[in-house]
């Protein structure tokens, strides 16, 4: 599995740590238990198809990425920077 | 048919033709008072456990593939009860006792094999967190023996135990665990199942779930619509797609495991060995081969193949454990889904939706689990009522704060 760095270019997976579903991009602002903390830490959608998940490049530029892969076929399909897609959803 | 020696010797001379199949091959009734969806091991014992212990026999077990074709079907078979946290122990200590008298309870050779599991540890405050794991496990009633470095050389005299960056220091023994032969497990609960009336339906894949004014009605599926009166989720890394169709989220995200086998050696490793440092272990089947394993992959994944990265790693754990395996050929390796839930530890509880349970979360430690898990989920669907050795797997824990988290890793499912 390779994964296309969008500073660093193609790069071995070895490259990167896996943190999990893009769900850790938003966290809660809820000062105390809510719902909201539940989704966070706890609920996934899991899908068996297309997922947004978190990358660390930490061999590389130690960026975080959103990568959109398929969970059937590991296929990468798009990669950005965690950065510039808060960025833009914001 | 009672299985028995002297059947093996009659058969044997009579050309074998009078073995018949263990199990029925039914259609699909159109209503039954619980269907199960996933006759894998723990659906299968789900189903046999109803039958044998609560009367219930108008049951389904519905599978999409073919019986134990998942999970069940694709691990390394380690049987074990040494888990510390108060929940996860009595309901791991409950299962090992169940596996103990489990072939003459099924009348089926499941080859359960207490050749005993060996942690090694490789620092001193390893050997203190195994001492007291072994304590623990050993208050709990199971059995837990702390070796030092010369204890471990004369069990497994073929370690290394001089490499530089890891030596050595001993090891928690745990005699009563071993291995079992995986797929017999299923094919023994889903014959004794069946004797039972069970109804095992293959090739049906359930297509949603029926709910009506908050209570469950039935199943669709491949084969039809199916009503019943309790619908039993049991789809191990496919339990996300399951709980979807009613509507439900849970705290599980899907990973792949790997595992490995050689080629057929002769006996040279007689315990199940587990490297305290590079998240190996090994043991040898009865027909020879070294069946090995490590870590999860680590990311979201439905493909049942793993990737490159993490063979490499598990073959350089096992030569820095064992140099001598270096020689054998692996024949195989395969690949699992794995539900990893948010704590490690599993469910097993009702859910919001009147009649629907759930049975899932089960990470990578399903297998030794089995027994437990179906005779404590079929407690929970006859009596709607947790049974004792699974009080605390609740759905509700992750919302309460009340988590099982055995290796204190924080909520992230894929530290599990």
């Amino acid at each position: 599995m390779r994964i296309r760095c969008p500073l660093c270019g193609d790069r071995d997976s070895r490259e990167f740590t896996y943190m999990g579903h893009e769900i850790y991009m938003h966290r809660p602002e809820d000062a105390g238990w809510s719902p909201a903390w539940d989704d966070y830490l706890h609920l996934r959608d899991n899908p068996a198809g297309v997922t947004r998940d978190l990358w660390y490049h930490g061999a590389g530029c130690t960026g975080w990425l959103l990568v959109e892969r398929d969970t059937t076929t590991h296929d990468i399909l798009r990669v950005e920077l965690a950065t510039d897609a808060k960025r833009g959803s914001a | 048919m009672r299985y028995s020696g002297w059947q093996v010797i009659k058969q044997g001379l009579t050309g074998n033709r009078g073995w018949k199949p263990a199990w029925r091959d039914p259609a699909p009734k159109a209503e039954y008072d619980v269907v199960i969806i996933g006759g894998g091991g723990h659906g299968l014992a789900t189903a046999y456990y109803l039958a044998a212990e609560h009367g219930l026999t108008n049951i389904a077990v519905l599978e999409k593939g073919y019986l134990g074709g998942g999970n069940v079907g694709r691990n390394t078979t380690i049987v074990r009860a040494n888990y510390g946290l108060e929940g996860n122990s009595q309901f791991y200590s409950h299962s090992l006792r169940l596996w103990e008298g489990l072939e003459q309870e099924l009348n089926y050779n499941v080859m359960h094999s207490q050749r005993g599991v060996v942690n090694l540890f490789h620092s001193d405050a390893q050997r203190d967190a195994f001492a007291r794991r072994g304590n623990m496990m050993v208050s709990q009633g199971d059995d837990a023996i702390l070796l030092d470095r010369d204890g471990c050389r004369r069990m497994m005299p073929f370690l290394d135990y001089d490499q530089t960056r890891f030596p050595i220091y001993g090891g928690l023994y745990h005699p009563r665990g071993g291995t079992a032969r995986h797929d017999a497990v299923a094919w023994g609960y889903a014959r004794g199942a069946d004797q039972r009336g069970v109804d095992l339906i293959q090739k049906c894949e359930v297509t949603g779930i029926d709910v009506e004014n908050g209570k469950v009605t039935g199943v669709q599926t491949t084969r039809g619509a199916i009503r019943a009166k309790k619908v039993a989720m049991c789809a191990a890394g496919r339990s996300g797609q399951v709980a979807a169709m009613a509507g439900m989220r849970l705290p599980i995200e899907s990973t792949v495991l790997q595992a490995f086998v050689t080629e057929g050696l002769k006996p040279v490793i007689d315990n199940v060995i587990t490297y305290g440092m590079g998240h190996f272990y090994i043991s040898q089947s009865d027909k020879g081969g070294l069946v090995f394993g490590g870590d999860i992959d680590f990311y979201a994944s439905y493909a049942s193949r793993g990737n490159l990265p993490m063979l490499e790693h598990v073959m350089e754990a096992g030569m820095t454990l064992m140099p001598m395996i270096g020689k054998s050929k692996v024949l195989r390796s395969w690949g699992g889904i794995m539900d990893m839930s948010s704590d490690g530890s599993p469910i097993i509880d009702k859910t919001h939706i009147d009649g629907l349970y759930v049975n899932a979360g089960w990470c990578y430690g399903g297998f030794k689990a089995t027994p437990a898990s179906g005779h404590c989920y079929a407690h929970l669907i006859a009596t709607d009522r947790p049974h004792e050795a699974a009080l605390r797997h609740r759905l509700d824990r992750f919302n309460t704060g009340l988590v099982m988290d055995e290796e204190a890793k924080g909520s992230q499912h894929n530290l599990h």
